[in-house]
């Protein structure tokens, strides 16, 4: 058994990856908390998609790949605030308009200059060719995330509760907003690497989901959603490795194998309760 | 200059009341919405002093909660001027405090009551700080006040309304403002949290602060109130509450006649 552990971890790709993909599932178990209870699924969602250009368009001038994503994802961060409320327009709706620009936009793109490969590597992830700068990057990017959520927990807890408590103590919950979406924007670009862009909403949604199931106090669903998505990265890992599956599909499906269990868990307690 | 004003968060913005000056004065406000025509507020003028306990009544639209909003700094004065204790509205973060109505806060939101009372304390901590044993104690004197310790480790919403409202004004005591504003307390709350709540507010006028209190019940005011500020857009009434709720104000306010439903009575 322990063997069976050890044995890929000779692999310096192997191993590369799985710090890596650990790493992600840290930052993104942190941020998921809030992405759930702030209801910010949907633009996670396209905030992945909408740096599909940037990926390609760091291809095509030969900059590093995930510096045009994190640029993608900034310019569209600030695309949808500057929408958002121009005569009256709500946030979904600016989402909308945006991600599906920038999505089409990538593919387009692709299409001009990358191969097909490329393509199933930025939509599902290519977690095991990861260099020795993408590891360090995902490393900082991820340790930096999860400082600035402890450093302004309780910003980010007053904004969420009650936005207009906040404005009158003097906190700006657009400001509180916008940078969030800057942290949640960064963890997507390190995080597409892992599951790719397709995938990355489970990483970011799934686990605060699960984990709301089984705790109710928000710091406990941060640790919890991080747990779960770190077993949740391992056991993709390991599967991909013995069994040849791709990696990013079965993280997901452990995650939302994760999420059934807790669901199906949570309705028999709350019946045995009642 | 406004952005300055709404990122000035914490400690370092905190100004003392200046020696006598009225704990709210209100001058010639007026204020229509941007993008409506319709103006909300016409030349109000109010002037409450400290320890006074003073009750906002009008119909619904009348401008109560938008008077509160403003305030509170959250919207910009258009015409007239507010200064609460001789500071303009929006400098003067740590002297007022608002019980914002239920509806404007995320209920759902994971957090316990005693995060929640905690909340009242930022304003004294801005960035980086995190609550020292002074803002301990004062979480949990105002939870004791409000009579909710023994829940404060609840999510808040599995709270009933009456209890979500005690959290409300908890945090407001925590937050130890001068002025404390409540924008209609009393909807979907029991009698015994009604008493608590009256109980607080006269025991904290008496210690020289002051309290605005919007409501649409009228029944409750000649209980509890000695002043009343009659509000329909622009001040209908001000003063005693017997002078104040006449038969005609009312019938002003709330825009029927009195006396047609006389006429077509039995006699």
């Amino acid at each position: 058994m322990v063997e069976w552990i050890i044995e890929p971890l000779q692999y310096s790709f192997f191993l590369k990856g799985l710090i890596a993909g650990v790493m992600v599932a840290s930052a993104c178990g942190i941020l998921s908390g809030f992405i759930v209870w702030r209801g910010m699924a949907f633009i996670g969602d396209a905030l992945a998609h909408a740096i599909l250009p940037g990926i390609v368009l760091a291809i095509i001038l030969g900059f590093h790949i995930l510096i045009g994503a994190l640029l993608a994802a900034v310019i569209s961060v600030i695309a949808i605030g500057t929408l958002t409320n121009h005569r009256g327009f709500k946030e979904d709706t600016a989402i909308g308009v945006i991600f599906a620009g920038a999505f089409a936009l990538g593919i387009m793109l692709i299409n001009r200059v990358a191969g097909f490969k490329d393509l199933t590597h930025i939509l599902f992830g290519n977690i095991l060719g990861i260099s020795g700068f993408d590891l360090i990057l995902i490393i900082s990017v991820a340790i930096i995330v999860i400082i600035i959520v402890i450093v302004f927990y309780k910003e980010l807890l007053v904004t969420s509760f009650d936005a207009t408590h906040a404005l009158a103590i003097g906190l700006s919950p657009t400001l509180i907003h916008f940078g969030f979406l800057i942290l949640v924007a960064s963890t997507t670009v390190i995080a597409t690497q892992t599951v790719g862009v397709v995938m990355v909403l489970a990483l970011l949604v799934t686990p605060a989901a699960t984990a709301s199931l089984l705790v109710k106090q928000l710091p406990r669903i941060m640790a919890l959603s991080m747990g779960i998505s770190i077993v949740a990265i391992i056991v993709g890992f390991y599967s991909s490795y013995y069994f040849d599956v791709p990696s990013g599909a079965t993280i997901v499906i452990v995650l939302t194998a994760f999420f059934v269990i807790a669901f199906f868990y949570s309705k028999i307690k709350r019946s045995f309760k009642n | 200059m406004k952005s300055v004003s709404i990122l000035c968060y914490g400690k370092k913005c905190d100004h003392p009341p200046k020696p006598e000056t009225p704990a709210l004065k209100i001058h010639g406000v007026n204020f229509t919405y941007p993008g409506s025509s319709d103006s909300v507020l016409n030349s109000v003028s109010v002037s409450i002093s400290p320890g006074e306990k003073v009750a906002l009544v009008g119909p619904n639209g009348a401008g109560k909660s938008t008077l509160m909003k403003l305030v509170l700094g959250l919207e910009q004065i258009q015409s007239g001027g507010i200064e609460i204790y001789g500071h303009k509205a929006h400098t003067c973060r740590h002297r007022v405090a608002m019980v914002p109505q239920k509806s404007s806060v995320d209920w759902t939101f994971p957090v316990t009551v005693r995060q929640v009372v905690a909340m009242g304390r930022y304003v004294h901590l801005g960035w980086f700080r995190k609550a020292g044993l002074k803002d301990r104690e004062a979480v949990d004197l105002a939870m004791e006040t409000m009579e909710i310790s023994n829940i404060s480790h609840k999510q808040v919403g599995e709270l009933s309304g009456g209890q979500q409202q005690r959290v409300m004004l908890a945090r407001t005591l925590a937050h130890d403002a001068d002025l404390l504003l409540l924008d209609e307390p009393l909807n979907h709350v029991d009698i015994a949290t009604q008493e608590l709540m009256f109980h607080t507010i006269e025991r904290i006028c008496s210690l020289g602060k002051s309290v605005l209190i919007s409501t649409h019940d009228l029944g409750i005011l000649t209980v509890h109130f000695s002043r009343v500020l009659f509000l329909d857009k622009t001040i209908i009434a001000d003063g005693d509450v017997n002078e104040v709720l006449t038969p005609q104000n009312i019938a002003r306010a709330y825009g029927f006649e009195f006396h047609k439903d006389k006429e077509k009575g039995l006699w």
